[in-house]
């Protein structure tokens, strides 16, 4: 991928973010909807500047020309491995027609050459249920976030690290599924771990850098994802050929409202109403954090935070309209009932032994100074200042920088030149 | 010291105005993030600085914050103009609140402010004079030494 700015020290960032240069036309739209202000657009191409970046994928939204790909996994690349298993994000399940269930769904991906698939619904309930017990323990700092958004979870890392004590230490279901199914797939069919392949099938390009780089733990139980968009066409091809005996329309081994959870407000839907608040997209999110930050939020005990709108069913590579996909996932628990399926008791025990827990905290990974000594850094900021006084400040973009502040930042680190904003040059030509 | 490394802002709050309140927190935060301050010195600054907001909003007329960075410690001096505090030592406990029943419906006025501040600070300082104002002065220690 296209990476510039600073020399990037020790640690690497992996991006499933990939700009096709011949597409890009430097439009700017990826540079104007960029939360963390990583994108650069300079010689009329976009830039991704590597430590910002939290691989949310409003770029991708966001380009007009599509020339920001997600760089996920193909079917293909999986034949490598000697047991092939899907593990679909619940948002798949809602992403067909309403007369296409998720038994069909299953079968579907069968056809398409999976040797299992394995249902992350359960699990979902499951630690919805360890998330209750967390919080009735927890002693603070309050309020605790939930940890299952990675865009969120990076979000926190680079923009608020000293917020980064308040992540919830649960596992995401997702990872607690794939380690689940392997551990118990390899003793079942007697193979090494290393032969089951998992591929997750997901809308959130954030989930598939996880998935390469996990910010808890050394390495993910996953070894590749799909995007949603990439795999519903042969899916849908697949599905529409099923006969009827090749599936069962029941919910055995799924949970309706375990599906819930890719819903925003999902998880709070498990714990006592009035001490959780739902909060999904960039602008309530940024709010939400701050207030935090300022011990402003006191009566909250509990945060459940997406960084796309309505939850992970409003993920960029999802099919389905967002607020379509909710109105189905309610339809699916109609369907299929609200009764639990899983026994609380077992995840009790399990909690007890550490079951449901991160390999280890998350720990922040702030943005870099202006300048490793924090003297010469306070120096930069002034000069920073000054220079963002003599701009426009009109945030016209068309330096190639997302604000006048972001442009004034660049002249500090010596990467543009004060010259370089045209509409202050425009000006002084116009006035003469 | 060189003048330099000295980072000298001052801001202007407007007493009752709400909806504003905040905006000086989070403005410093952000710049203090910017400048390679430790997670929790900003964190700490945050705080302070919002609950002295809140406070000049609600019970005063106007403020001025005034907000000194060195790479040593931060200095956050505000001045307002209004009720001033009656009995110091009373407005310090933890619960104690004049807030009037309409700035409670809004969600402020739990009586937290004054020590949620000094619990955030290293040095706290506070003089005040009925009728006419308050003033408050609170350091962060950056550098070495800083409470963890």
């Amino acid at each position: 991928m296209l990476v510039m700015g600073p020399k990037a020290e020790n640690i690497r960032y992996y991006h499933t973010l990939k700009i096709l240069e011949e597409k890009c036309r430097g439009r700017m739209r990826c540079m104007r909807a960029c939360p963390t202000q990583a994108i650069r657009v300079r010689q009329g191409k976009a830039h991704v500047l590597e430590e910002l970046c939290i691989d949310c994928g409003e770029c991708i939204n966001a380009c007009p020309e599509g020339a920001m790909v997600p760089l996920t996994d193909t079917v293909e690349q999986t034949s490598k491995f000697k047991c092939r298993v899907a593990i679909p994000s619940p948002v798949l399940y809602s992403q067909f027609s309403v007369d296409i269930h998720p038994p069909e769904i299953i079968a579907g991906l069968k056809k398409l050459g999976f040797d299992y698939v394995w249902d992350v619904s359960l699990v979902c309930e499951a630690i919805s249920e360890a998330l209750r017990l967390y919080l009735e323990e927890h002693k603070g700092p309050w309020p605790v976030i939930s940890s299952f958004c990675p865009a969120v979870i990076r979000f926190i890392q680079v923009k608020y690290p000293g917020l980064t004590e308040h992540i919830i230490p649960l596992e995401v279901p997702r990872e607690l599924a794939a380690k689940e199914m392997k551990l118990e797939l390899s003793e079942k069919l007697n193979f090494p771990l290393e032969e089951i392949g998992a591929v997750y099938l997901t809308s959130c390009p954030a989930k598939a850098v996880s998935i390469r780089q996990p910010a808890e733990k050394e390495k993910s139980w996953f070894d590749g994802s799909i995007s949603i968009a990439d795999i519903y066409n042969p899916l849908l091809s697949a599905i529409m050929s099923l006969g009827e005996e090749e599936y069962k329309d029941d919910l055995d081994g799924l949970s309706a409202i375990g599906m819930g959870w890719k819903v925003m407000g999902g998880t709070c839907s498990f714990l006592e109403p009035g001490s959780c608040v739902a909060v999904s997209g960039i602008v309530e999110l940024t709010k939400i954090l701050d207030d935090i930050e300022k011990s402003k939020l006191r009566e909250v005990k509990y945060v459940e935070a997406s960084f796309c709108l309505e939850g992970c069913i409003g993920g960029p590579l999802a099919v389905e309209n967002a607020y379509v996909a909710r109105v189905k996932t309610i339809r699916l628990e109609n369907r299929y009932g609200k009764q639990p399926r899983i026994q609380k008791e077992k995840v009790q025990k399990l909690y007890r032994e550490g079951h449901y827990f991160l390999e280890r905290r998350i720990q922040p990974r702030p943005i870099k100074p202006l300048h490793p000594d924090i003297a010469k850094a306070i120096a930069l900021m002034k000069e920073k200042e000054k220079i963002h006084n003599l701009l426009p400040r009109v945030d016209c973009g068309l330096c190639g920088c997302p604000t006048c502040l972001a442009f004034a930042e660049d002249v500090v680190k010596g990467l543009l030149n004060i010259s370089d904003c045209l509409y202050n040059s425009i000006r002084k030509e116009r006035s003469r | 010291m060189s003048d330099d490394s000295l980072l000298d802002l001052e801001f202007e709050i407007i007493g009752g105005d709400f909806n504003q309140a905040g905006r000086v927190s989070t403005k410093l935060k952000s710049i203090l993030k910017e400048i390679g301050f430790d997670a929790q010195v900003v964190r700490r600054v945050a705080i302070s600085t919002y609950e002295a907001e809140i406070n000049v909003v609600m019970y005063a007329r106007r403020g001025v914050l005034r907000f000194k960075a060195s790479p040593q410690k931060i200095v956050i001096i505000i001045e307002d103009e209004g009720q001033g505090i009656e009995d110091i030592e009373e407005a310090m406990k933890e619960g104690y609140s004049t807030a009037t029943d309409e700035m409670r419906e809004m969600g402020f006025g739990a009586g937290m402010g004054l020590p949620n501040i000094k619990r955030n600070s290293d040095q706290f300082e506070i003089t005040s004079e009925v009728g006419k104002g308050t003033r408050l002065e609170v350091t962060i220690i950056a550098g070495d030494g800083s409470k963890s």
